[in-house]
């Protein structure tokens, strides 16, 4: 009998001394002070596959991209179906802040150079401050320096556009990513028969992860009030994220062939779905240049 | 007992690189009558010299949106709460990391001063023991083993 009430004795302290440590535990996570709580890495990168995304460089942040697209596949075995043709863009984007970022870059369709500011203005956020989205804004000068001699009738700064886009983005668990992107696109020259001088775009896109390392990415821009007769198509891409230690390996299909806004939102020639489609891949390297404190 | 200041750092040496990052933002109460010790460590409030690191920190290996904390509760003993100045101690209680609970025992030195006492500890933890796990690619980046070393600054309420 006496065995029977110390051993009852001896596991209720037991039983008391666990429940008093997790006891403690909740008292611990009681006294803490709420916090924001930022969602980090919307995206893998600031490309989603032709276009921006809402991720910012961290304050001294370089990153190189070099971004590719072949041929199209229908041009036919002759051609090594589009792997023969290579449009190239070689760019830089620096972290200024963790906010704000400037890039330039140049791009071998129209030998067009670009140069931007990306400026995120909200963080999606939960906590104390609850942020459903996260906003960045963009805004790009691009000129094409081809053809080297102006064509008769024309003065340079025809060669001019600008683009301003609001990507707006939400993370909506750790796997998925959707972003809408506002666009205003404003080409100094046009083909005014076909063409307004400013082009309106609402793209839509997003990602989903598949593995710590993999993902899959869709991009859609499409034009609003687009003049009948015009021969440009909305862009469309598809691509896979790979991303390994310092780098980011993005493949991707799309119908466009130039990597600048201008280019793939407003002048897109392919039809995706009659084979017009492009491999490509962007890649690139994150270096810290200054760091963190 | 209630914190008044902690720090927490964990270190990797491989060949390639080494990895270190700083951690202010931890919580823990000490019962100094029943020595029974918690603390919680916020895994996004580690610091990192480079921003990737961080990203890939939180984002593959330790999966912070889903596992926001690293807790322990345990014991400590083999102290006296009459000695002033320097003791050695055992903790031994229940590490939790990236989901996964370890029993664990760490050596310590605790030092008491009036209302003041310091619990530090230096010790070693496997990723693998809490399904950390480190791609073949990266194994000269980041070490099997990563040394810890945590600082709690406490008083008397």
């Amino acid at each position: 009998m006496k065995m029977k009430r110390s051993l009852w004795l001896f596991f209720s302290i037991v039983s008391a001394a666990t429940f008093a440590q997790d006891d403690l535990l909740k008292e611990l996570e009681q006294t803490e002070k709420p916090k924001i709580e930022y969602a980090t890495s919307t995206f893998k990168g600031s490309r989603l596959v032709n276009g921006q995304t809402v991720e910012a460089k961290g304050k001294g942040e370089l990153e190189f991209i070099f971004a590719h697209r072949f041929g199209a596949i229908n041009t036919g075995s002759y051609n090594l179906f589009g792997l023969d043709q290579a449009y190239v863009r070689l760019g830089l984007e620096y972290g200024i802040t963790d906010n704000i970022g400037v890039g330039f870059g140049r791009n071998s369709v129209d030998k067009t150079m670009d140069g931007y500011i990306r400026y995120r203005l909200l963080r999606q956020s939960s906590g104390v401050r609850n942020m459903p989205v996260t906003v960045t804004a963009f805004v790009n000068g691009a000129i094409r320096t081809s053809p080297e001699q102006l064509p008769v009738g024309q003065i340079y700064s025809d060669r001019i556009s600008y683009t301003a886009q609001l990507l707006i983005a939400r993370k909506f668990s750790p796997k998925l990513s959707l972003q809408l992107m506002p666009t205003i696109i404003h080409r100094n020259a046009v083909d005014k028969t076909v063409e307004n001088n400013s082009l309106i775009a609402l793209g839509a896109g997003g990602r989903y992860k598949i593995t710590r390392s993999l993902a899959l990415t869709s991009e859609y821009y499409y034009r609003m009030k687009v003049k009948d007769g015009n021969q440009f198509r909305n862009s469309l891409g598809l691509g896979i994220d790979i991303e390994t230690g310092g780098h980011v390996f993005q493949f991707v299909m799309t119908n466009s062939q130039g990597i600048t806004e201008r280019a793939f939102i407003g002048e897109t020639t392919g039809d995706f779905f009659s084979g017009d489609i492009h491999l490509g891949f962007n890649v690139t390297r994150t270096f810290q240049l200054k760091k963190i404190k | 007992m209630v914190l008044e200041k902690s720090y927490v750092s964990f270190f990797s040496k491989a060949a390639i690189e080494d990895i270190k990052a700083e951690n202010t933002k931890s919580v823990s109460l000490f019962n100094i009558s029943t020595n029974e010790i918690v603390f919680s460590i916020p895994i996004k409030d580690f610091k990192f010299d480079k921003a990737l690191m961080k990203e890939h920190f939180n984002e593959k290996y330790l999966e912070s949106e889903k596992f926001p904390k690293a807790t322990f509760s345990g014991n400590v003993s083999g102290f006296s709460k009459e000695i002033k100045g320097d003791q050695s101690v055992i903790a031994k209680g229940k590490m939790t990391i990236h989901g996964v609970t370890n029993e664990i025992d760490v050596p310590g030195i605790m030092s008491t001063e009036g209302e003041k006492a310091t619990i530090k500890a230096v010790f070693k933890i496997k990723l693998a023991d809490y399904n950390i796990k480190i791609p073949q690619l990266l194994w000269k980046n980041i070490a099997e083993q990563v040394e810890v070393k945590i600082e709690f600054f406490y008083k008397t309420q």
